[in-house]
């Protein structure tokens, strides 16, 4: 059984924890409640991030949109666990990595384990899906889906395939008889 | 907020803008007003209506709601009204041109498109 950190070692752990940040080139990390505010303050600072080294407009903008996405889909998608305080539905992980191929947006949250089979077919049917049937997909949700939570939850994820041409990586981690972690990546090329 | 887009309307020229950044945490709260006015609007127009957009972001939960503002419009062309959208997208971004094409591809209204730098 690993031992656990001491106190001491608290350092240790925050400079372990920096390294491993610079060796998976992670620009931003957080973890917490995932609301409106939180979500224009990362957006806004990767964004001035991105103008500081240069980047392209057209990528910024690409960046920029998939971290609304991701976020909203977070903070106005989540379900109420139920058992869970009211904060934890909307608390979740939101992690930015970039290196010299690629920008990753990747989100993390908990969700009750009957989302699942709605989220793994439809992401993998999205994925599953050329350009033109991407745009058909969005046009049409776009036409009827309603503004509820099923709906919104597609278009956005339509609307990053299409926009990056990555499929949609996701992956399902069960933490209770009821909850599992939910963690979503979407990748960017940094070359247009 | 910078998060709501703004809206300039001037009735008597019979000329709609609709300008900025659109991620509203309440998408609907800030549209419904808008589509609510629009509608009044369209039961006496003048005879002449512009609609323009000139975004430099919208989210997709917004998308819905500009599809809703052009079939008001739509409804007015088909009334026997003249209406045209002048659809704005910043120079490098070419999916919000594409959005423009696409929305003039599902709206039966006249439509043109122009580049601008933000």
């Amino acid at each position: 059984m690993p031992n656990p950190i001491p106190n001491s070692g608290f350092l240790d752990f925050v400079y372990t924890f920096y390294k491993g940040m610079k060796d998976y080139e992670i620009a931003l990390a957080y973890e917490g409640d995932i609301n409106h505010q939180i979500m224009k303050a990362f957006t806004d600072l990767i964004e001035e991030n991105m103008s500081q080294i240069k980047e392209a407009e057209a990528l910024k903008i690409k960046v920029y949109h998939v971290m609304v996405e991701s976020l909203q889909n977070i903070s106005k998608h989540a379900i109420n666990p139920g058992n869970l305080s009211s904060l934890d539905y909307t608390r979740g992980i939101f992690l930015v990595s970039r290196n010299n191929k690629v920008y990753n947006v990747i989100t993390g949250n908990i969700i009750k384990k009957d989302r699942i089979t709605y989220l793994q077919e439809l992401i993998d049917h999205i994925n599953s899906l050329s350009q033109k049937q991407l745009d058909d997909l969005y046009k049409k949700q776009l036409r009827e889906g309603q503004l509820s939570e099923k709906g919104g939850a597609g278009l956005g994820f339509i609307d990053i395939r299409r926009k990056t041409g990555n499929n949609l990586e996701f992956e399902f981690q069960s933490i209770s008889e009821t909850h599992v972690f939910f963690q979503f990546t979407a990748t960017i090329h940094r070359k247009l | 907020m910078d998060d709501s887009p703004k809206v300039n309307f001037s009735i008597e020229n019979g000329k709609l803008e609709i300008s900025g950044k659109s991620l509203p945490e309440d998408v609907s709260a800030f549209y419904e007003p808008i589509l609510e006015w629009l509608n009044n609007y369209a039961k006496n127009p003048q005879p002449e209506t512009e609609l323009t957009f000139k975004f430099t972001y919208f989210n997709t939960a917004s998308s819905k709601l500009i599809l809703d503002i052009l079939t008001v419009l739509e409804k007015m062309k088909d009334d026997g009204n003249k209406v045209l959208v002048n659809w704005y997208y910043p120079e490098y971004d070419e999916d919000m041109r594409d959005a423009g094409i696409e929305y003039s591809e599902m709206i039966d209204v006249p439509f043109k498109h122009f580049s601008f730098n933000p």
